[in-house]
């Protein structure tokens, strides 16, 4: 079966830091990585693959050429192919402009038995792009997958909810949104790694993949960012005063009280 | 001359940060305090190819070369340094001799089990009365009909007890000097064999030192490894490839050390300020960096010409001597400029501090590697 | 931009489960009853009322502000279904073209609102923490809560564009997005963030029974069962004190310590996401950019040094009290009350003290 994986490569957003004087973002030296969700994307695409070892796994982004280290570090996990969907004219989309280029690519590769994305991405946190590709795919989807079994031609997955969770069956092909639950991404392995330095990461443009360019990119999407800014810090509180920790445990609650909090 | 990493190295150093942070770094402190040998994330290596890094596929390598594999050893090191010689045992003082003395019959026989990690190699020429001096040697063998008979010693063996494949040293010929002596392949499972005692290190506890005793223990003729009487060069040479890795060692505790004390001043404060403002201290900081910086180049060009071929003996030697004394030098600084807290058990450079002494002593001492730049200095 | 007189209204998904309302979908029709005046004065909230049998729960919706319940009833709409979910909505907007659509950001919200946005070929913005149609009110909002510059913006400006704010980055970008050439504009809501309003019994309303065309054959997924965790959900949500650990608790058994003081304050159990990463507590647990957003009455931080995604889910709770080692890292110096000290030594006098009260 074929097998493919959409990830996307973020800046780790644990690293990003706000520069106190201007409270703007400092970007530089963060670190880009492959997206955590996307991430168990993989790991349950490979563990099919593990199990079934004539299944292909082929993993697809969108994004500037840099993405390509990220798709080498996806072979280096157990991938069998890497594509990089790169043109100006997909810069600038929102997540329904995504969607279009992204099911396009994914109809290029073609003969798909499953998709698998990540939730959300940590930069936009917007879980928008995988049920979007399935809307245009034309295909049935699971979000919050974080339980698997292939069974067959269909799949049994749970989907989680605030407050539990749903058993859900569906049939191939279907797209599925994993969440960290659903398992643990193993590492790069050595052997791996060499097989991917060698590999040619597949690059495709707007052309190749033939998407109708007033579906694609800034112009295209229906959602414009109007303003971005930072959050004005919060004015400093105060040092609750005292010698030992009684002390101060006992002007908190006086404070407290006196401010009628409590 | 000019270094970058090449698109493997990057990859390999990064696997390997992440892999000693998320898995080897919470386990650290017990495995050093208790002394237990990490089963578990050593197995997890072995998954990914680490404990047959620099060798063919042919055998179930993975096809690396010295320098990537050196790369490999550093980043493990900087986390844990008990991580760092297991791996550095198994491959450059087992598999090794292994790969390159070995008959194709041996190779095939143990290279698959070892390069794969499914057992454990280990290396046994230390003696009570043989260390620096390996002519010393007291661990007799002889040929009886169609066996050896190993009788002797062995102290301070890496991975004594837990390895199931040993390189064993042993006098064929006493007369001869260290021209007397031959290598053997010894598994665990050999009767006469045993390991009485693991060794309470100082510090690298998470790997287990062991003596190991040889009583009327018998072993197929065809575990020779090597001509015999040429074991000493077995030996030799296998040190040549060991020393590498004890350099990656050091660098990487040294590394290690000096990005937790970077850390730890930027975030301690004395005096209204923090500890990376007091110029006494952060100009310190750049001579320990120079001293890293420096040892590095000559472990990776030591690197470098072993992998083109070119005589490694005495680079290697430097390189160990380099790394080993720049750790020694930033580990005494990282300790002090964490002052109290640099003291106890709650901040690894406690541990780095104990886990450094050793990479000045095995796999030849510092004196040892200052007698071979020496030779090569005044030949 | 472009005009379009055709659409009008606010809609709000009013998410159910089993025949209860989401919290959210009450929220939802407060903030939806605030867009819609901000229009015009005959700009309705709408809630859209999915399922089946559940035209009882019209009357919550309008005693919280729904102006009109269309009520989109059918057997194949008792269990969630994407397709089933997502065919019938979309029907709906077609057929009555609402101004603006938004739907709680809940497991299920964020499932359905994309497959309606893209189907309907309109924008979507996740996970919406302020929406604004009036251009005074967000510019004010702006100039009190953030360091974006006011250049360009006009206090006269009458346009109606939706103005859909949201967290980016962990929380350390905030973006305004808008949806200027297509409509419906459509968002999904964080849950929390919106204020209900006051609950006025007996409101009524109107009633609109939507006609609803859905077949099985419409629906390809398989609802095999339900489960409800074993566990009471932790309702971050609701709780009016929580009480969080992180790291600085140094094991799981910290946690003890935590339950003991939520106990006493009579509060909520919260973690960040370095003590749940680490194993020492439920998931469930974690307040921040990934886990759940709070802003309860009292948010008592221990041994939180407040990275950035947790600021983000908790910043706005109303009395933050830090309690923590280090007195310059970033939670100290948000806290309302910062307790330089020892969490073990300091938290079991404040349980002293609170149980003396």
């Amino acid at each position: 079966m074929r097998i493919i994986v959409c990830v996307k490569q973020v800046p780790d957003t644990t690293e990003i830091k706000i520069n106190p004087e201007t409270g703007t973002l400092i970007r530089d030296g963060v670190p880009s990585i492959l997206n955590p969700d996307d991430a168990n994307a993989l790991e349950q695409a490979l563990q099919i693959k593990d199990a079934n070892p004539d299944t292909e796994v082929v993993v697809i982004t969108m994004g500037p050429p840099q993405a390509k280290e990220m798709l080498q570090e996806c072979i280096a996990m157990g991938a069998d192919d890497a594509i990089l969907l790169s043109d100006r004219a997909l810069g600038g989309s929102d997540t329904w402009a995504t969607s279009n280029a992204v099911a396009a690519g994914v109809k290029k590769v073609g003969d798909f038995d499953l998709i698998f994305a990540g939730r959300q991405a940590i930069d936009g946190d917007t879980a928008q792009v995988g049920p979007q590709m399935a809307e245009k795919l034309g295909i049935p989807q699971v979000t919050y997958v974080k339980d698997f079994t292939l069974e067959g031609d269909h799949v049994i997955v749970k989907r989680a909810l605030e407050d539990g969770y749903e058993v859900l069956k569906v049939k191939l092909p279907c797209v599925l949104t994993a969440i960290k639950e659903l398992n643990t991404p193993r590492y790069m392995s050595v052997p791996g790694i060499l097989k991917a330095a060698k590999q040619e990461v597949k690059v495709w443009n707007a052309a190749d993949i033939g998407v109708d360019l007033t579906t694609v990119g800034l112009k295209a999407s229906p959602t414009n960012v109007f303003k971005s800014f930072t959050p004005k810090p919060k004015g400093a509180g105060i040092a609750v005063a005292g010698d030992t920790a009684k002390e101060k445990a006992e002007n908190l609650v006086a404070a407290l009280k006196e401010k009628h909090i409590i | 001359m000019e270094f970058s990493y090449s698109r493997e190295q990057q990859m390999v150093k990064k696997m390997l940060k992440e892999f000693a942070e998320k898995e080897i770094a919470p386990i650290a402190a017990e495995i050093d305090e208790k002394a237990i040998y990490p089963y578990d994330t050593i197995a997890k290596l072995s998954k990914l190819g680490l404990m047959g890094m620099p060798f063919p596929p042919e055998y179930g390598g993975a096809g690396t070369d010295y320098l990537t594999y050196i790369m490999a050893i550093e980043e493990i090191s900087k986390v844990d340094a008990s991580h760092g010689v297991i791996i550095q045992t198994h491959n450059a003082l087992c598999c090794w001799p292994i790969f390159t003395y070995g008959t194709e019959e041996q190779k095939r026989k143990y290279l698959p089990d070892l390069l794969s990690g499914k057992k454990l190699g280990a290396f046994g020429l230390t003696e009570p009365n043989a260390g620096t001096d390996a002519a010393g040697t007291q661990t007799k063998a002889y040929l009886d009909g169609d066996e050896w008979v190993l009788n002797g010693s062995k102290i301070f063996i890496s991975g004594g007890g837990i390895a199931e494949v040993y390189i064993i040293f042993a006098m064929t010929d006493k007369s001869k000097g260290t021209k007397g002596i031959s290598a053997f392949i010894v598994e665990k499972s050999d009767v006469g064999f045993s390991v009485p005692k693991h060794e309470n290190k100082m510090g690298i506890r998470g790997s287990i030192a062991a003596e190991l005793v040889f009583e009327d223990c018998r072993i197929p003729k065809d575990r020779l490894l090597g001509q015999e009487g040429k074991g000493f060069k077995v030996a030799m040479t296998s040190l040549d490839v060991g020393r590498l890795g004890i350099a990656a060692q050091a660098l990487g505790i040294a590394q290690g050390a000096f990005d937790e004390t970077v850390k730890y001043m930027k975030q301690r404060k004395q005096f209204g300020k923090s500890l990376d403002k007091f110029q006494a201290l952060s100009f310190e900081m750049a001579s320990m960096k120079v001293r890293i910086d420096g040892a590095r180049y000559i472990l990776y060009d030591a690197c470098n010409r072993r992998d083109r071929g070119l005589p490694a003996t005495v680079p290697a030697a430097e390189a160990k001597l380099a790394c080993s004394e720049a750790a020694s030098y930033v580990v005494d600084k990282a300790v002090q400029f964490h002052g109290g807290y640099g003291y106890i058990k709650d901040y690894p450079v406690e541990r780095m501090y104990r886990d450094q002494k050793i990479t000045e002593i095995y796999e030849g001492t510092s004196e040892v590697m200052k007698m071979v730049m020496a030779g090569e200095i005044f030949k | 931009m472009k005009e379009f007189a055709d659409y009008k209204n606010v809609w709000v998904f009013a998410e159910q489960r089993n025949g209860k309302l989401m919290n959210v979908a009450l929220e939802l029709v407060g903030e939806g009853h605030k867009l819609s005046r901000e229009i015009s004065e005959d700009t309705k909230v709408c809630a859209v009322l999915v399922g089946d049998k559940v035209e009882a729960l019209k009357d919550e919706l309008y005693a919280y502000g729904a102006d009109a319940v269309y009520l989109l009833e059918d057997p194949l709409l008792g269990q969630y279904t994407t397709d089933g979910y997502a065919k019938v909505i979309t029907d709906a907007i077609n057929e009555y073209k609402p101004e603006i659509v938004l739907f709680g950001a809940t497991h299920i919200g964020r499932d359905l609102a994309p497959r309606v946005a893209a189907r309907l070929n309109t924008g979507l913005t996740a996970d919406c923490t302020r929406l604004d149609v009036n251009v005074a009110n967000y510019m004010d909002y702006l100039e009190a809560n953030t360091t974006a510059s006011l250049t360009g913006l006009d206090r006269e400006d009458q346009s109606k564009g939706l103005k859909q704010t949201r967290p980016a980055f962990g929380g350390n970008l905030m973006a305004t997005i808008i949806t200027p050439n297509t409509r419906p504009q459509m968002a999904t809501v964080r849950p929390g963030v919106m204020a209900k309003m006051e609950k006025a019994e007996g409101a009524t309303g109107e009633l609109v029974k939507v006609d609803v065309k859905l077949a099985a054959s419409d629906i390809n997924v398989e609802v095999l069962e339900v489960v409800k965790a074993a566990k009471e959900m932790v309702s971050l949500t609701d709780a009016k004190i929580i009480c969080s650990g992180g790291r600085g608790l140094g094991g799981p058994e910290g946690f003890k310590l935590i339950e003991e003081l939520a106990e006493a304050v009579g509060g909520v159990v919260g973690a960040s996401r370095a003590a749940v990463d680490a194993g020492w507590i439920h998931p469930s647990h974690q307040v921040g950019q990934t886990g759940t957003t709070v802003k309860p009455e009292i948010y008592f931080a221990c041994g939180i040094s407040g990275a950035i995604q947790h600021l983000a889910g908790m910043q706005t709770s109303k009395i933050i009290i830090a309690i923590n080692k280090d007195p310059e890292c970033p939670m100290m110096k948000l806290a309302d009350y910062a307790i330089e000290g020892d969490l073990k030594k300091v938290i079991p006098e404040i349980i002293a003290l609170w149980n003396a009260q």
